[in-house]
């Protein structure tokens, strides 16, 4: 199956018209699978066997013609829990994992006739922007096999832009939808906080997580968050909010006239690569052509949003990530003689570096002496970044600007030095700490890597998102670009 | 030297809900282990806890009854630390701000009468249980995740008396808001007790030890003395108090050192972030102050005043509330107060000592303990009757029913009285002629002979006044 001449409207089409069956499809995506992933490694596990089996038992039903999911094969990231499908967050922490319940995601994906195909590559625990932080294996980046897909969702990226799948599911802590989808030139959305379940998510940082669709174009992600998005009993800090049905607001007459876009100048500030400046500069005046207006705006307290964003999510991720202590579940050490070595011992064979190296600074940010400094002073830096995005977002219908200050890097280049990883983040955290949608589109390339644009919008609303991300993907034809098998280099 | 002694007072109290605080999981004892579990309790990878309101709802109705002001904004932390029998290692517990706090209760001690502050009540989760055995430990988390209260005592109580009536006064309180049963021997109720003493004029608090193994409010008040008396010896020979816990040895009555502590445990708290903060309106707090029990105290003075007991019977009826509750619907029914009060404290007691069970788990209904005490006052049967009848009341039985049924209703009608007493006396000339010579005792014996005719059924002070008035003739 060739997913690059298909989109979720045209699958459904075929499948209901019967051109092709959905055992078939299933088939033709695992034989992309087969040819891609021995090099690309995308996926950690396969539900080959029960996708197999659904498959055909949907072709016994017949698809339902209303149900624009039906029989489609979905990848989805593997820290949201599978019943009975080994689920690891790539951690050896958890390798062999198998869970006992769906994510609230993953069964209202399966009731709605989606075909989950397999579990895609992370960085453990969602922790890092590479996907080089997995326990099991290194993704490549689906332009160019030498270069990283970004991260921690960057099998589901991969996955995507490589044509095994038509979208996947990420989850978004700090940048890891947004970031992977602006390395691999796909669509990718942070919903707001809020707007889906984290019950069945793997917590890293639990005030920040959120689970997101990643696609080819606007419209499939459009369709596949109104398809998951609710409030769930499971989850107490999803809204009650009324859910649009934002494919619906998707057509010709969709327009940015009139609208007021927000560029803040601390995102082409230093650091950011030239050729992404001038890709999201030339964004800016393509709106403009299409009607909107771009002011320039101020975001004074963006440049705290790592420091506050590396406490906050390292100290929530150190209580989260306690559970793991090799008494229930997941790996036990072999070498014990008593309690502590069970706890030590456990952890220190299950956890990758810079999992330990999150949980050591977020249990330093928490200890007695230090709580003031560090956490309660991350928690009040978080209150002025939501106050800066509400003073633009009063008179801007949404903020632009770059997702990631480069284009995809070379692996290895960077992974020894986590202040540099961290400081990449800078455009996607502060958004995470505001809780506020944010969207990455394909617009331009640098040095022969995608480029993503990110939109921010006001707190659930996505749909103005979808709409500015449509009309901007309809006059343009970055997203129609697509790499070569096994990559352009 | 003269010591000023200062108790704290950490008290659990273990709600009475259906299901866990953060989780559907039934709120059961006695099962298999683990048994009342699912991946919420488990801290399952993934997992999510959700507020049971019916835990927010007891968490106020605890402060009203302990006078306490409820925080309108409050949230949930995380306690973290490792153990086997706390899945998710940390406990969702209140740190911050606290549901309720500046609370009091009226104790007594000597006919003196003391207000002891609480500074402030919590809402949380309690942890599974391990057990160890030779060469395996096992986890059973049924227990985790049943909801607690705990309320902390300030630091005004000041001696092991004190801290006795505290504690009596506060179970009460307690047991009468319905949230909980509150027994210290079904771990219902639990004590965490910590003590000081200062040379009388020193400002600063001394050096506290805590104590731990005190299973009941006596060994409380025990631990307590020794500990005070202890701390005196030590400061007495120029020693100093160190910070330490100290087990409760119920055989000697003697504290025995357990571990010293060394600096406090780092809990590293934080505000817990799946759960959204708790915003408590004033509605609802009214609401729920409208729908609640009135407290033993209130409830005495209305036996008082308006029912005529005793201060000490009004005392004894509202130690429980089943108790107090089964005593207001009883003289609702129409019962005599005072007969009601006096069955209660007497042949009630008795039976549920015998039976070592609690009033609410008897077949003994309000309704049937006030018929057959509206049969006493009515003179249908006899107090020596109602020894019978209170025996089939306590089986469930109906008092009249059961009166009718056995032919025990007392035989008061002189119209059938008189032929049995005119034949008695027609049989026992020798008596008739004893009275008539002065000796009282024959009428006993003549009342005897009628109550054996009429098998004890005839009602004795009828019996007396007719045979009486037939002798004089």
């Amino acid at each position: 199956m060739n997913y690059f001449e298909k989109d979720l409207t045209s699958l459904h089409d075929d499948l209901v018209a019967k051109r092709i069956s959905v055992t078939d499809l299933v088939k033709a995506t695992f034989d992309n699978i087969a040819a891609t992933d021995p090099d690309l490694n995308a996926f950690l596990a396969l539900n080959k066997d029960a996708a197999l089996k659904k498959a055909a038992e949907m072709d016994e039903k017949g698809v339902d013609p209303d149900n624009i999911l039906a029989g489609i094969p979905l990848a989805i990231k593997d820290n949201i829990v599978t019943k009975g499908l080994t689920t690891t967050a790539a951690s050896k922490m958890l390798e062999n994992f198998v869970p006992v319940y769906d994510a609230t995601v993953v069964s209202t994906l399966n009731d709605k006739g989606v075909i989950n195909v397999g579990k895609t590559n992370m960085d453990e625990f969602a922790m890092g922007g590479s996907t080089e932080n997995s326990a099991f294996k290194t993704t490549k980046n689906a332009w160019d096999y030498t270069r990283v897909p970004g991260g921690s969702s960057g099998g589901s990226a991969a996955a995507v832009a490589s044509g095994e799948v038509v979208a996947a599911f990420g989850s978004d802590t700090g940048g890891s939808i947004r970031q992977p989808s602006s390395f691999n030139g796909i669509v990718g959305m942070k919903p707001t906080y809020g707007r889906i379940s984290r019950w069945g998510l793997i917590a890293f940082a639990s005030s920040l997580d959120e689970i997101g669709p990643m696609t080819r174009t606007v419209k499939d992600n459009a369709i596949l968050l109104s398809a998951v998005a609710g409030h769930d009993d499971h989850d107490l800090t999803t809204s009650t909010k009324e859910v649009p049905d934002f494919a619906a607001e998707l057509n010709y007459q969709t327009s940015v006239k009139g609208m007021k876009i927000g560029l803040p100048k601390e995102f082409l500030g230093e650091g950011v690569d030239q050729e992404v400046k001038d890709a999201i500069l030339a964004a800016a005046d393509k709106y403009r052509e299409l009607g909107a207006t771009v002011d320039e705006v101020s975001l004074p307290h963006n440049k705290y949003g790592v420091a506050a964003y590396y406490i906050i999510a390292s100290s929530e991720a150190s209580s989260n990530l306690q559970r793991f202590d090799g008494i229930r579940y997941g790996h036990r050490s072999k070498d014990v003689k008593n309690l502590e070595d069970v706890y030590v011992n456990s952890r220190s064979e299950g956890f990758g570096d810079e999992v330990k190296r999150r949980i050591m600074l977020g249990t330093f940010s928490l200890s007695a002496g230090f709580y003031d400094a560090y956490f309660k002073k991350a928690a009040q830096v978080r209150t002025l970044i939501i106050n800066d995005f509400q003073a633009v977002l009063k008179d801007h219908d949404f903020i632009m600007g770059p997702v990631a200050p480069t284009p995809a890097y070379k692996i290895g280049e960077e992974v020894s030095d986590p202040m540099t990883m961290y400081m990449n983040d800078i455009l996607t955290i502060p958004v995470n700490l505001a809780g506020l949608p944010g969207m990455s589109i394909p617009a331009g390339f640098a040095k022969g890597m995608p480029v993503g644009m990110q939109l921010i919008g006001r707190p659930f609303d996505e749909s103005t998102l979808y709409k500015a991300g449509y009309v901007f993907e309809q006059a343009t034809d970055f997203h129609k670009q697509t790499p070569k098998q096994g990559g352009n280099n | 030297m003269n010591f000023k002694t200062t108790i704290g007072l950490e008290v659990h109290v273990e709600l009475k809900t259906n299901s866990k605080i953060f989780s559907p999981s039934p709120v059961e004892f006695g099962d298999d282990p683990n048994a009342n579990t699912n991946v919420i309790d488990w801290g399952y990878p993934g997992v999510l806890p959700t507020t049971n309101k019916g835990v927010v709802k007891s968490g106020i109705m605890a402060a009203l009854a302990l006078h306490a002001q409820v925080e309108p904004h409050t949230h949930f932390d995380r306690k973290n630390y490792f153990y086997p029998d706390n899945p998710k290692a940390y406990q969702i517990t209140q740190s911050d701000k606290p549901i309720a706090h500046d609370g009091w209760i009226e104790i007594e001690v000597d006919g003196e009468k003391k207000r002891i502050g609480i500074a402030e009540m919590h809402i949380e989760e309690d942890a599974g249980k391990n057990t160890h055995e030779r060469d395996y430990s096992y986890v059973d988390l049924n227990r985790q995740g049943t909801p607690l209260i705990e309320i902390v005592s300030k630091p005004e109580i000041a001696s092991p008396d004190e801290a006795y009536a505290y504690l009596e006064a506060l179970r009460q309180r307690i047991q009468f808001t319905g949230i909980s049963d509150v027994k210290m021997e079904e771990g219902s109720m639990r004590v965490d007790v910590n003590i000081s003493i200062r040379p009388e004029g020193q400002k600063e608090y001394g050096t506290k030890t805590e104590l731990k193994n005190l299973n009941s409010f006596n060994y409380v008040r025990k631990g307590l003395a020794f500990e005070e008396q202890r701390q005196q010896r030590v400061l007495m020979s120029g020693g100093q108090i160190q910070q330490e816990t100290r087990r409760f040895d119920e055989t000697t009555g003697q504290t025995i050192l357990m571990r010293v502590k060394e600096g406090s445990d780092d809990y590293r708290y934080f505000p817990e972030p799946d759960l959204p903060a708790l915003n408590i309106s004033d509605e609802w707090v009214n609401e729920i102050g409208a729908e609640m029990p009135e407290m033993p105290g209130s409830r005495r003075q209305r036996y008082v005043k308006e029912l005529g007991l005793t201060d000490y019977d009004a005392m004894v009826l509202t130690q429980t509330k089943e108790m107090a509750d089964f005593f207001d619907e009883t003289v609702k029914l129409g019962a005599d107060p005072k007969s009601a009060a006096n069955y209660l404290q007497g042949d009630v007691n008795a039976f549920l000592n015998e039976q070592h069970a609690d009033l609410q788990d008897t077949k003994l209904t309000p309704a049937n303990l006030a018929g057959m005490i509206n049969l006493i006052t009515d003179g249908t049967i006899s107090s020596k009757m109602a020894k019978k009848v209170f025996k089939a009341i306590t089986q469930g039985k109906e008092p009249k029913a059961f009166v009718e049924e056995k032919g025990l209703v007392q035989l008061s009608d002189p119209a059938q009285l008189q032929p049995i007493i005119d034949s008695v006396l027609a049989d026992n000339q020798q008596s008739i002629d004893d009275y008539n010579n002065g000796k009282d005792r024959a009428v006993g014996y003549l009342v005897g002979q009628i109550m054996k005719q009429t098998h004890g059924k005839a009602n004795p002070q009828v019996v007396n006044k007719l045979l009486i008035a037939s002798l004089k003739k």
